[in-house]
């Protein structure tokens, strides 16, 4: 704003409360990253006699080393990325197809169809009968389970149904002219067109299926399956009330919270990777995911 | 008449083949995922044994709501649940709000755009780490706030073992993670609010202060409205993917919620008729609620375009 010197002197003074407070919210938002970093690069000893308050004292990547030779952690990790990755390409597979037929005016029952899509985002059946369904299903502790009990979501559709609808109609038209079928249309019509909906959904996917641990822990039994979270809420959370587990890892190098602090920073930086590309996407999903259903 | 339906849907089929193959994995992915498991609903109105099965278990008509409403332990996790999201709605609810006006009043397009970049962060961050967040920064023996705490010559506290202290820490991380976030929705209601208000408001000489208050704040109200209805909607449902990281025994009192019971007696108590039961009463009581809600703001919606 070139107008800045028309403001009063209240005015500038308003501005730099203002800026002061949004400093204040911001370092408060950074904080608990920064301190979790510093505590993952601190000798043990540092940490537990209470020396790391914000920078790191006594520099080392001993906590790294030893989460990094944990072979539990490398399965983890493994698992995370099938599950994110193949969630997200079943999840689109399944989803694309049917938002763009739900999209078509002369698909019939396409009413039901949309209630039938739209109801479930205010009702489903709940924890212990879709547990049950689960079962019943054969899909207890099975990677394939956790890949495909999830991959639909309503709200996703949705988006993606009302992005497909507002593609112009001369497009369908004239590749229509040309012969080409449904399946080409969708391939080289919609998709092309859709695509900034098309990857909002995908990044809604991957940020979801990356953090998500509840279902994991409750469908499945051995460790060799398990997603990163579930190793994180294991250690993290189970463990520390186990004080012998927790003191077995004291070392004057490394400690139960500089080597917890470790696995938290491993398991934020594909997130912070892909953050930018997120920032750039979500806005915009936020804004259509908005429209009426 | 529904012979005549099916005829001319089997048409549609031969004409249209290629469109009811498209949707056909997400129909069927739909009716085994969503649809199918509420047949399991019944097992609220059922003596359950899974030997027997959904079908050969007996009937029991409310039994199972009845002993729920006799059990202490189920009346208060649904009072927790209300006074959970009663007290998010009263200090958490405001923040989003805030900020967006406060990032609105931000000078500067760079400083904007960094603090929103670090505030949406949280966000995207798992509720695994941010409950690790905060068992670490609460730890009684290296947390940053117990240094603090024994610094000043105060008494450590084990904050995460005191049912006074469990909603603070849970609404108070909440926010941390995702008032930023929240704040996207008001920011695109401030944008949306024509510049020519402020011009003539400037050149009236009001303040930036009063320009926010008189402006800013009652064009947004409307979203303020249809928010504060959405969360009146959800008012049963809280985070208890996140409760179940930080809540532990001895914090039940203060912490423990209608699914984190429905978790604790369903899957790790079996007490799966039970559990659905109260899974239930939750679901119909959240569906009452949004519907409401939604009732009421297709009302305040339109009446709120003056």
């Amino acid at each position: 704003m070139a107008s800045f010197n028309l403001y009063s002197r209240g005015d500038r003074i308003f501005g730099y409360a203002n800026a002061t407070l949004i400093g204040l919210f911001v370092l408060s938002t950074l904080y608990p990253f920064i301190y979790i970093l510093s505590v993952s690069i601190s000798s043990g000893a540092a940490v537990t006699s209470g020396q790391v308050v914000l920078l790191p004292k006594d520099l080392t990547l001993a906590a790294y080393e030893f989460v990094l030779s944990d072979r539990l952690f490398w399965i983890a990790y493994g698992n995370t990325f099938i599950y994110t990755f193949g969630g997200t390409a079943v999840s689109l597979a399944i989803m694309i197809p049917g938002a763009y037929a739900l999209s078509r005016a002369r698909l019939r029952g396409r009413k039901i169809l949309n209630l039938m899509v739209a109801f479930t985002l205010w009702f489903n059946a709940g924890m212990i009968p879709f547990f049950l369904n689960m079962r019943d299903l054969g899909l207890l502790d099975s990677r394939f389970g956790i890949i495909i009990g999830f991959a639909c979501n309503a709200f996703n559709v949705i988006l993606l149904r009302n992005f497909f609808e507002a593609v112009p109609k001369s497009f369908e038209e004239a590749a229509k002219m040309d012969g080409a079928s449904e399946f080409q249309l969708l391939w080289k019509v919609f998709i092309p067109l859709s695509k900034p909906a098309i990857i909002t959904v995908a990044l809604f996917c991957i940020v979801s299926r990356w953090n998500s641990y509840f279902w994991a822990m409750v469908l499945l039994r051995g460790e060799e399956k398990i997603p990163l979270q579930l190793y994180l809420k294991r250690i993290i959370v189970d463990l520390t009330a186990n004080d012998e587990f927790a003191s077995s890892l004291l070392t004057s190098r490394y400690s139960f919270e500089t080597v917890t602090a470790a696995i938290m920073i491993a398991s934020i930086i594909p997130v912070l990777l892909i953050y930018p590309s997120i920032q750039k996407y979500f806005n915009r999903g936020i804004t259509l995911g908005g429209v009426k259903e | 008449m529904i012979a005549g339906y099916l005829k001319r849907l089997g048409e549609d089929l031969r004409k249209d083949w290629q469109l009811y193959l498209l949707i056909l994995p997400m129909l069927l992915w739909i009716v085994l995922f969503l649809y199918k498991p509420m047949e399991g609903l019944q097992i609220a109105f059922k003596d359950f044994s899974p030997f027997r099965g959904i079908a050969g278990s007996p009937w029991v008509g409310l039994e199972n709501f009845r002993t729920l409403l006799g059990d202490q332990i189920f009346i208060r996790a649904f009072v927790n649940t209300i006074t959970i999201s009663g007290l998010g709605l009263i200090f958490a609810f405001p923040v989003p709000i805030v900020l967006a006006i406060m990032f609105n009043e931000l000078q500067s397009e760079l400083g904007r755009r960094f603090s929103q970049t670090i505030v949406y962060l949280p966000h995207f961050i798992s509720v695994v780490i941010v409950a690790g967040i905060v068992i670490n920064l609460l730890s009684p023996t290296t947390g940053v706030v117990n240094l603090i705490l024994s610094s000043l010559g105060l008494d450590r506290v084990y904050f995460l073992t005191q049912p006074e202290w469990f909603r603070t820490i849970f609404i108070g991380s909440n926010v941390w993670k995702e008032a930023g976030f929240e704040s996207i929705v008001y920011l695109a209601a401030i944008a949306g609010i024509s510049p020519t208000l402020y011009e003539s408001a400037r050149v009236d000489g009001a303040s930036r202060w009063q320009m926010m208050w008189r402006i800013t704040l009652p064009c947004i109200l409307p979203t303020i409205i249809i928010m504060l209805i959405i969360r009146i909607g959800n008012l049963v449902e809280v985070g208890f993917e996140y409760i179940i990281l930080l809540y532990q025994p001895a914090t039940y009192r203060t912490a423990d919620v209608v699914s984190t019971y429905v978790y604790r007696t369903g899957l790790q108590g079996t007490q799966y008729d039970l559990a659905t039961a109260a899974g239930l009463f939750n679901a119909v009581i959240a569906f009452a609620l949004v519907f409401a809600a939604n009732r009421i703001s297709r009302k305040v919606s339109t009446t709120s375009l003056w």
